[in-house]
């Protein structure tokens, strides 16, 4: 907790210069800066254990028999070993609907978030009109509206208009665009020189043509993150299944992992191996989804972080 | 305004892109906020129509020991979480700042995993984790002969292990203060060494300052997520009848209790008052968190820099 970041670091891009005197004095020093490294690597591989080991104990514990659940915790692997639960789950739940209505509420999720957030992003970013300065205050203003606030209006709606029971309330929503996503997007639109869309214009482009042809395509990164992101938030999504899904065939992953729960470990039925199987298959496809999209993830995270 | 500019082509097509934004804003954000503050002043059951019941609702909720209990445990819980997190994310992000290069990125990597898990089985796990016959937990608190807790079912230890839990997922934030460490110029922390500041004296006087808004953004952010808690405590806690409840209302939280509310016991007049008031704490907590903050968050003269935070 002590350290700064003095030192050792190499920051890239503008701010990296070479070493002062000073500081090439002081790591010069017993216990520079090649200890103070090492140190600092042990502590961060100490961290990284506590962090990676309930995953390891998730995937152990998920391919052991029941009665040894809980037996050797420290053991990195399965003994004995016992993948029948992955077999048992599937027989248990349909687990099949669920993984493809996970992937397809998903995906339409994150299309329509991303296409209309960029939609109205550009129309903040490009035009300048009356009101802009207020609209775009309700955006983000609507960036601070817990969800839970408007949680009663939006099932009665959908109830109104005879969509409960189905996935529909669980994007359909998002064809409005998104406070967050806009932001993100009109922040990377401003970044277009606006000679580029002033070219096109004298070449006889129009409105939808400069966002079609030119916004989108250069804002791809920016997309792929709100992409990314939503899709995240979809699959995690418990509350709006919990709402508006009735029909098992229907459930999404987290919805049926809770009911699995619900029937399987809480319940008088006790198949923990299905429950922890349930819990692998729910995870490990996000976690590739996160390898894959890795830098589009602590890219997003950490400029919105910036600059929010 | 809008009669003189109204004749411009440029301005028809700005509102055609902002279309979208504004049938959502008014659809599913301005309408349904004020559809909620009318039925909190009704009782209502999907059945029979809304019955006037002027504040009643708010009324309830100020005997009902139940709100009272919800807020006091949504009270706890955000209290340790915050500061927890901010805490122990930095002290992960200024050991990344430390190594810098592949081994950070690697370990930025392993660190944020956990916030790619679905809080549904975050939950499942840690019911297993927590478990207090045989849990991981207990069993490595055995290895240094602590006799660990009943996490999930003694009441005095279901928050402090949802705490524990919660500590799990610091990616988002560890990321954020990993990121603004990187921007603190060398410059200042080399002219701070040559003033002879030792390592304490510079996070104090260059880190932290330095990093202040990025701090300020993540308690905010991690205040207004952990108010709204739900899905990891719904998971383990609630949602079975045949449970047995032997931790009382030890993890009933706000949104747990709005959601039981409205979409078990379908009182939508009574969950929308909960739903104003969840709105008025987030909304008060929020404003106090800014009002505090600018005394001491340093904001960076940015040419473009006007965030959403700064910008209120």
């Amino acid at each position: 907790m002590t350290g700064t970041t003095a030192g050792t670091s190499a920051p890239a891009g503008p701010l990296a210069r070479p070493a002062s005197p000073a500081a090439v004095a002081r790591d010069d020093r017993p216990g520079g800066a090649g200890t103070r490294r090492a140190f600092f690597l042990v502590m961060l591989a100490a961290a990284s254990a506590v962090f990676l080991y309930p995953f390891v104990w998730l995937v152990v514990a998920s391919l052991k028999p029941r009665d040894r659940t809980f037996a050797d915790p420290f053991l990195p692997w399965p003994r004995p070993f016992a993948p029948q639960s992955y077999v048992d789950v599937w027989h248990a739940a349909p687990m099949t609907a669920w993984l493809v209505n996970t992937v397809v509420v998903g995906f339409m999720a994150a299309l329509t978030v991303t296409v209309s957030s960029a939609f109205v992003a550009f129309g903040f970013a490009y035009f300048r009109f009356p009101g802009r300065g207020v609209l775009f205050g309700s955006v983000l203003a609507t960036m601070m509206l817990p969800a839970a606030v408007t949680l009663v209006p939006t099932y009665l709606i959908w109830n109104a208009v005879g969509l409960t029971g189905t996935q529909v309330p669980l994007w359909a929503g998002n064809v409005f665009g998104s406070a967050f996503y806009i932001f993100l997007l009109r922040q990377f639109f401003l970044g277009i020189p606006r000679y580029v869309f002033e070219a096109a214009r004298v070449d006889g482009a129009s409105y939808l043509d400069l966002f079609w042809r030119i916004a989108l395509p250069l804002a791809r990164p920016a997309l792929i993150i709100a992409f990314v992101f939503e899709l995240k938030a979809s699959w995690f999504d418990l509350m709006k299944p919990l709402i508006y899904l009735q029909d098992p065939q229907l459930f999404t992953l987290p919805r049926g992992l809770k009911a699995i729960v619900d029937q399987f470990y809480q319940g008088g039925d006790p198949k923990w191996e299905i429950v922890l199987a349930a819990g692998v298959i729910t995870t490990l496809p996000l976690i590739a989804i996160f390898f894959v999209g890795q830098r589009y993830f602590v890219q997003g995270i950490a400029t919105t972080g910036q600059r929010g | 305004m809008a009669r003189r500019l109204s004749g411009r082509p440029e301005t028809r097509w700005a509102y055609v892109f902002l279309l979208p934004w504004l049938i959502g804003l008014v659809l599913f954000q301005a309408g349904p906020m004020v559809a909620s503050l009318v039925l909190s002043l009704t009782d209502y059951d999907l059945i029979s129509p809304p019955k006037f019941v002027g504040l009643g609702n708010y009324a309830q909720m100020a005997q009902d020991p139940k709100v009272a209990r919800a807020i006091a445990n949504t009270a706890f819980y955000t209290v340790l979480h915050v500061p927890l997190a901010a805490v122990i994310a930095l002290a992960l992000a200024l050991m990344l700042n430390r190594v810098t290069g592949r081994a950070a990125g690697v370990f930025r990597t392993v660190f944020y995993l956990p916030s790619m898990t679905p809080y549904v089985a975050v939950g499942v796990l840690f019911l297993f984790l927590l478990n207090g016959q045989a849990g991981l937990v207990n069993q490595f608190l055995g290895l240094f002969g602590i006799d660990g807790p009943q996490w999930t079912t003694d009441p005095a230890w279901v928050k402090p292990g949802i705490v524990l839990m919660s500590l799990w997922n610091l990616g988002s934030t560890t990321i954020i203060l990993f990121a603004a460490l990187r921007n603190v110029p060398r410059e200042l922390h080399e002219a701070a060494m040559i003033d002879g500041a030792g390592a304490w004296q510079r996070f104090r006087s260059v880190t932290v300052p330095m990093i202040s808004s990025a701090l300020f953004f993540v308690v905010i952010i991690n205040t207004i997520s952990s108010v709204q808690m739900f899905d990891q405590v719904y998971t383990m806690f609630f949602g079975n009848q045949s449970a047995q409840h032997s931790y009382g209302d030890a993890a009933l939280f706000y949104v747990v209790y709005l959601f039981q509310q409205g979409f078990q016991f379908l009182h939508m007049g009574y969950a929308s008052a909960l739903a104003w008031v969840l709105f008025l704490i987030i909304l008060v907590i929020t404003v106090i968190q800014v009002k505090v903050g600018n005394r001491f968050v340093y904001y960076e003269a940015e040419p473009q820099g006007s965030t959403e935070l700064e910008s209120r």
